[in-house]
């Protein structure tokens, strides 16, 4: 059923990357319950708007829950209160009439805040550049079938791949790590054969790439697994770094 | 000026072969000399500024989001088609073409889509070979599905996410020639204008939305590869940030757009639920494999769905079309969900819905490979509604998907400005008047890595290019154009918000320029849209300042766009009499209520030429010949 939610929100408002952030106090009322977590932010927007308030700056693109642009920490937990939810799949059937809710930016040393709950999240890009691929080049590939893989096999490498690169795990992580987004992708191209020729550099070159960032590292708290959208399983740092070991050992 | 389509001659099926053999090359050497500006990072864009990078240009890649990997291509849900026939149910590559040429209506190319069937299966190998994580069987090999408009499986997926692992591929490629420093990226940059020196497309102004500046950028070739216009309907499926600017902006400066009225109506999204929605979402095609759509046989039938008898059920697509049943073309698809709707037979809340129904595929399947199948999209629909679809019918109704019109292009996908090219989405060339469920992502990829790389090539050895850099006046003039128009903006401070004029606009739209479209609908829609654009100019308002990170500003620079395109596309449709795929004229229809196509009088491309803000668009025709099929009223009964 549709219901009415009246609600206080406490944005943090950055004006740029340079500049100090404070929390601000903005009413949410006559908000529709089946309005979506950045729906109801476009509304406050709306209304500030027509305030001459300049309105919050967020990341949002295909509010499908799947281009990874959205995010930011609700109530202390990244992309909000439910599990395996990208901010702008929160419905707000989630929150009770009269709550209060705190909206931050996601926080870590490697992602500066950009504006409002805007962040910068190019070290992930710069992390794939280093190996996040097979250097195959366009033309000349085999047929699609001539290289069977287990069906098993297969679907490990496709829960693996299906991370949004959206920086939840960073923010949820009390070390700031991006362990979980790095070995998503160490684990999807090592689990396929096409991946398995570069698989040594490749973790090597990717982990070497993080710590430049700045990010952390694990500590087995699975707060990353647990904030992911995706539902991205920690076993992937365990593969990677029995990988990382065995590179090390003997590099390629 | 006169429309050269530059097909090459010779038997259909030889033409590619043969063109590429005749195409100039670049020697290896002299690559290295060339500059390619590539605006967008979707499949399209992404594969091409990979592809151009490896085979040696320097190139220059543009995006407005934060990383290139979250292009709207990532959205696609179903899969892609190839003719690989691996399931032996007598696919090719004539199939596919033939498919493709008749599922959009006939009013595509033959030569573009037979190239684009012929290339089809090195994308699949291509795609592989990245490592990209298909749907496969248990023996190991790779598994298909069958999707709208086609009697054979040759639909190739990744759980519901084909379109992110395909654009994650693509973006694979990409990082790693930016890695070693082909490619250079600019994210977080939008493209304000094209820069033209001579005739000819030499660069971009762009605005970087971080901090506000315009920058410019000089090359010897550029590449549009920015999507497609469904936003101009302020409620589609596109993801916010889709804009038509930067296509707007190079048919101001001479690029023809071409069938601009060819917009894809995709028929399961999520129905409208507030006034406050800014987004819908869309459930993939896939889903019309095992779900039957349905509605109450009498109007007015509020039970709930479980409590509706078999009797009392009209499973109208199986009933009206026996042969393609739930899999028929999505125009004829949402079309027949809007006229039960307009009987009074829609379900939900605001009678703007049908049911899509999986309980005869789980109990024929189990629960178990439903969940395999459609887990992901089941758990969005849920996510969204609050309602799980393994316990009742999903409802959906049809909303803005795709547009197939674009910037006209030749075979070389070359627009009508030399130089400029224009990939995926954003060129009309493939699609015709419909395009089929799984082809997007086919026609992305086609482009950006079996077909511009070819052809650039063959552009660049073809004329002297002098050497130009941004110091050239035509770039001064063209940034001071662009921040002429972003102060005007910032400076008229009035009462109306950016959204709501999108929103005004994108309604008339829907009600005039939508599913249905008459001639009097169109002709009103065309009084209003310049009283629209004129209000707009005076009464809206942009908070916040030029030289920052200002979203409601990047926001009103898409609107102005639309505001202005949005004529184009009603003109079009206006002139075109005819119906034909997702263009619906109601006074061209069948006796059936079938989309009524007038071969003799519009079988034609109809490209515009603009010739102001306001004034009215010259309509060039590129006449479409078909030589390989005959041109048949369609039928999936």
């Amino acid at each position: 059923m549709n219901e009415t939610l009246h609600l206080t929100l406490k944005v943090w408002r950055q004006k740029d990357g340079h500049s100090k952030g404070h929390f601000e106090t903005y009413k949410a009322d006559n908000i529709d319950s089946h309005a979506s977590f950045l729906e109801m932010l476009d509304v406050v927007n709306d209304r500030l708007a027509i305030q001459g308030i300049e309105p919050i700056a967020f990341d949002h693109d295909c509010r499908e829950g799947i281009c990874g642009a959205c995010g930011a920490v609700i109530n202390g937990r990244a992309h909000g209160p439910m599990s395996r939810t990208t901010l702008c799949q929160l419905h707000m059937r989630n929150f009770n009439n009269n709550d209060t809710i705190v909206i931050e930016p996601f926080r870590a040393k490697a992602l500066p805040v950009v504006k409002d709950l805007v962040v910068d999240r190019s070290g992930f890009d710069r992390i794939l550049s280093k190996g996040g691929f097979v250097s195959v080049r366009t033309g000349g590939t085999p047929d699609a079938n001539a290289t069977p893989i287990a069906k098993t096999k297969a679907d490990l490498a496709m829960d693996a791949a299906q991370c949004i690169g959206c920086a939840a795990c960073v923010a949820a992580c009390p070390n700031a790590a991006a362990m979980l987004f790095v070995s998503a992708k160490v684990s999807h191209l090592a689990l396929l054969p096409q991946g398995e020729v570069e698989k040594k550099e490749r973790v090597t070159n990717m982990v070497a790439q993080m710590d430049q960032e700045g990010f952390g590292n694990c500590s087995n708290e699975y707060l990353c697994e647990a904030a992911c959208p995706k539902g991205i399983s920690i076993t992937n740092i365990a593969r990677m770094n029995r990988q990382y070991l065995a590179s090390s050992v003997i590099p390629a | 000026m006169s429309l050269n389509s530059n097909i090459p001659s010779g038997p259909l099926s030889d033409k590619w072969t043969e063109h590429k053999f005749n195409l100039k090359l670049v020697n290896p050497a002299n690559k290295r000399k060339f500059t390619i500006i590539v605006v967008g990072t979707g499949l399209a864009g992404a594969s091409a500024a990979a592809s151009l990078a490896e085979l040696g240009y320097n190139v220059l890649n543009f995006c407005f989001q934060d990383t290139p990997r979250r292009a709207h291509s990532i959205a696609a849900q179903g899969g892609i088609n190839a003719a690989k026939n691996y399931p032996n149910d007598g696919d090719s590559v004539h199939r596919l073409f033939y498919d493709t040429i008749k599922g959009g209506d006939f009013r595509a190319r033959e030569a573009n889509v037979h190239r684009l069937a012929e290339v089809s299966n090195n994308i699949i190998d291509q795609c592989v070979a990245q490592g990209v994580p298909f749907a496969r069987e248990y023996g190991g090999l790779l598994d298909n599905r069958s999707f709208g408009g086609a009697q054979v499986s040759r639909t190739f997926y990744a759980r519901g996410q084909t379109g992110q692992q395909l654009l994650l591929g693509a973006y694979s490629a990409l990082m790693k020639e930016v890695g070693k420093g082909s490619v250079k990226l600019f994210p977080r940059r939008e493209m304000m204008e094209l820069v033209l020196v001579d005739g000819v497309a030499r660069g971009i102004i762009i605005r970087n939305l971080v901090t506000g500046q315009l920058e410019s950028y000089a090359g010897d070739a550029v590449i549009l590869a920015t999507g497609g216009y469904s936003n101009a309907y302020f409620l589609s499926t596109n993801a916010m940030g889709c804009n038509v600017t930067a296509a707007w902006r190079a048919h101001k400066k001479g690029a023809f757009f071409a069938n601009p009225c060819y917009t894809q109506i995709h028929p399961t999204c999520i129905p409208v639920h507030g006034d406050y929605q800014s987004k819908l979402t869309l459930m993939s095609e896939s889903l019309r494999n095992d779900g039957r759509v349905w509605v109450p046989k009498q109007k007015g039938d509020k039970r709930s769905p479980a409590s509706i008898p078999e009797a009392d059920r009209d499973y109208y697509l199986e009933r009206k079309y026996p042969s393609f049943g739930n899999l028929v073309p999505r125009d004829l698809a949402s079309r027949n969900a809007k006229t039960v709707c307009d009987e009074g037979r829609g379900v939900g809340s605001t009678g703007l819905a049908v049911y899509l129904d999986f309980a005869d595929s789980i109990k024929r399947l189990g629960h178990k490979v439903i969940q395999e199948r459609y887990g992901n999209l089941f758990e969005m629909y849920e996510r969204i509604t609050g309602s799980d679809p393994f316990k009742e019918p999903m409802m959906i109704y049809p909303a803005l998907h795709y547009t197939m019109g674009g910037l006209w292009v030749d075979y070389n996908l070359m627009s009508t400005i030399p130089g400029l090219h224009v990939l995926g989405e954003a060129n009309f060339s493939d699609h015709g008047a419909n395009r089929l469920g799984a082809s997007a992502l086919m026609q992305g990829l086609a482009d950006g890595y079996f077909v511009i790389p070819y052809t650039v090539g063959h552009y660049l050895a073809s004329q002297p290019i002098p050497k130009i850099d941004t110091s050239h006046p035509a770039f001064k003039a063209a940034e001071l154009e662009t921040s002429t128009r972003i102060s005007q903006l910032l400076s008229i401070k009035g009462k109306r918000t950016v959204d709501d004029f999108h929103r005004e606009l994108g309604m008339l739209l829907w009600d005039k320029c939508g599913m249905g479209r008459t001639e009097e609908g169109l002709q009103e829609a065309l009084v209003k849209i310049p009283q629209i654009r004129e209000e707009f100019w005076q009464n809206v308002t942009v908070t916040g300042s030029e030289g920052e990170l200002n979203q409601t500003l990047e926001r009103a620079g898409r609107v102005a766009d639309f505001l202005e395109f949005a004529e184009v596309l009603v003109t079009d449709a206006l002139h075109r009499k005819e119906s034909c795929g997702g263009h619906f004229r109601e006074e061209s229809q069948t006796p059936e209520g079938e989309a009524l196509r007038q071969d003799d009088t519009f079988c034609y491309v109809g490209a515009w030429e603009f010739k102001g803000v306001g004034q009215a668009p010259v309509l060039h025709k590129e006449p479409l010949t078909f030589e390989a099929v005959s041109l048949s009223q369609r039928s999936y009964k």
